[in-house]
């Protein structure tokens, strides 16, 4: 709307033209006035930062052994802000290193399960018929599956490696996103803009990467937000039983695990991580809860 | 109905397969032997160990044996407690969990659809929002993190409870993992009741009953409460799983000698048949009441049954 010809605008004085808004601009619009979700990101974008920027800065190592300080409580003057682990090692730094391997995990397994997620319920609704069927019928023998206990058998099998972590969790997370994907595609790919696509000559191929991917954009991003969550705390639950990352790394769920042994002598242990994943999963939450109202057209 | 059910059962079977197929060949694919941490053994004594534990066999005879043993109900020898089987070690560990499990659901049954329906009743009121409030943090809140802050306040601090143990399934030791165990799902329940009966209640056939003078007690509890349940039916399924692996965390925190301390310890020590015994037997279990929740939805809503 923006480019419009001058000509066709009112002279100045007189009405102003209505300015053109984009779904981005229109979601974000109404995303702004929402106190709790805008709140959740500011917390989320400075939690990340403190994660990723912030241990440059503490002046402890990752694994840095104060041996003045063993179980310390949180104190201003020693420099231990948030207490000492039972190695003597500083909780603020290990906290902040866990958060990077927990957001790493987070985005990374995401990413994983949208791409999953996105082509094969694309790809399935678009085909429909037989393919349609047998595919996710595929999708259904697999959500009856203790999946959770496949993931923990094949930490056992292959060792517990990072990488892998990030395959399994996001190879769990991709059911959903392929159902939701598949009921859109179905109802997208009746419409004309994608009939006028095949009746110009354009591949099958094309026509789902091209036409029907960019319309699923806005209930992707709405189901991506509660998938965030879900991995961060799938992440954690397989590192509070010691079958996640390993030490010299560690993770919020690692240092759950740690600091439920100590609690009766040393409560911050368990306080601090659980804090940070706690308002994490918190904020994910409202913002997931935000833009869902923000993108979900029919909550206009 | 005697169609449908066999039907449903049918359609059980190759997940049943499924899960015990990808869990057996995902065991086998694992670099090395599970011997191989053990102290360097004679070559002689590994063969004779193999041979004993058919290992030294192709992998598809050894697909079929396991399969027949499954087919007696038999899941193996553990690789690590040499003297127990798996069915053993199951046999022992099930009761508590089972127990356990039983509670939880109970609790999150009968706390979480009066605090929907009550959350219903009171839409956007005050009640409303506290009561969705609570649901998100049980929501949010990992029950790793819950477990362990309960048995640090009332446990350590307060010393009211045990923080842990099992007591014998004394209720003072049970009482804090239940809660534990069935505050996500009493948070997942009372939303889902919240939502279904805001619909229900919305309904024409609500409009009608009211309009004929019914009293709000007998509206709510007989007219909107049955469609208002089946979205929870449904639920079913999905919250058994999912209290089926809390359990798992929940039994760790508190020490409790169920499936699933053991399944943890088995995975930690890479005890491959008890892994892969819990994994089916678990499997099983799941499979089956999904099954059943299937009966029992189709039993309540005769629109399902008829349909293809």
């Amino acid at each position: 709307m923006s480019e419009m010809p001058q000509t066709m605008s009112p002279a100045p004085g007189t009405l102003a033209t209505p300015a053109g808004r984009s779904l981005a601009q229109d979601a974000w619009r109404r995303l702004r006035t929402n106190r709790a979700a805008m709140v959740s990101l500011v917390l989320l974008v400075l939690i990340a930062l403190a994660c990723f920027v912030g241990p440059w800065f503490i002046g402890w190592e990752l694994d840095e052994v104060d041996w003045e300080a063993f179980r310390a409580p949180p104190s201003w003057e020693s420099g231990h802000w948030l207490g000492t682990d039972a190695n003597g090692r500083d909780l603020l730094t290990r906290t902040l290193y866990g958060g990077q391997v927990s957001l790493t995990v987070a985005v990374v397994a995401s990413a994983v399960a949208l791409v999953v997620g996105v082509l094969y319920g694309a790809i399935a609704g678009f085909a429909g018929g037989r393919t349609d069927a047998l595919m996710m019928r595929g999708v259904d023998i697999l959500y009856a599956l203790p999946f959770l206990f496949l993931v923990i058998l094949m930490m056992v099998v292959f060792g517990r490696n990072i990488v892998l972590i990030y395959v399994a969790i996001g190879a769990v997370e991709w059911l959903d996103m392929a159902r939701i994907v598949r009921g859109q595609t179905l109802a997208l790919k009746r419409q004309e803009f994608v009939e006028a696509a095949r009746a110009l000559g354009v591949g099958n191929r094309d026509i789902v990467m091209r036409h029907i991917i960019p319309n699923l954009i806005g209930p992707v991003i709405v189901f991506l937000t509660l998938t965030v969550p879900k991995v961060i705390l799938l992440e954690s639950f397989l590192s509070f039983l010691g079958l996640g990352v390993q030490e010299p790394l560690t993770s919020w769920g690692a240092l759950i695990s740690e600091g439920k042994d100590m609690m009766a002598r040393a409560p911050w242990m368990l306080l601090v991580p659980s804090a940070f994943l706690t308002i994490t999963l918190f904020c994910l939450n409202f913002l997931g809860d935000g833009l869902r109202d923000a993108l979900d057209p029919r909550g206009r | 109905m005697v169609s449908f059910v066999l039907k449903r059962l049918l359609q059980a079977v190759p997940t049943l397969l499924l899960v015990i197929t990808l869990s057996f060949f995902l065991m086998r694919l694992a670099p090395g032997g599970p011997f191989d941490s053990e102290i360097q053994a004679p070559p002689e004594i590994e063969a004779n160990l193999k041979a004993a534990y058919h290992l030294d066999r192709p992998l598809l005879t050894q697909y079929v044996l396991y399969l027949g043993n499954l087919a007696r109900g038999d899941l193996g020898p553990s690789f690590k407690y040499r003297d127990r089987s798996v069915n053993d070690l199951i046999a022992t560990g099930f009761p508590v969990s089972l127990r356990l499990g039983a509670w939880a659901m109970a609790v999150a049954l009968l706390a979480g659809v009066p605090l929907g329906i009550w959350a219903a009743l009171r839409h956007n009121r005050a009640t409303d929002h506290a009561v969705m409030g609570v649901a998100l943090a049980g929501i949010a809140v990992p029950n790793f993190v819950v477990a362990p802050v309960l048995a640090l306040v009332f446990g350590v601090t307060l010393a009211w409870l045990p923080a842990g143990g099992w007591g014998d399934g004394h209720w003072r030791y049970m009482l804090l993992p239940v809660l534990a165990l069935a505050f996500p799902q009493v948070a997942y329940i009372a939303r889902l009741m919240r939502a279904s009966m805001i619909e229900a209640l919305a309904s024409p056939h609500i409009r009608t009953a009211r309009a004929k003078g019914l009293a709000p007690a007998e509206v709510v509890l007989r007219h909107a409460l049955r469609p208002a349940l089946l979205p929870l039916v449904s639920y079913l399924g999905p919250a058994m799983v999912g209290i089926v692996t809390g359990s798992v965390v929940i039994e760790q925190i508190f020490g409790l000698p169920g499936i699933g301390r053991y399944f943890v310890q088995a995975a930690l020590s890479r005890d491959y048949t008890l892994v892969l015994g819990v994994v089916i037997f678990y499997g099983v279990l799941i499979v089956l009441f999904n099954l059943l929740v299937d009966l029992l939805y189709g039993w309540l809503n005769p629109r399902i049954r008829y349909e293809g």
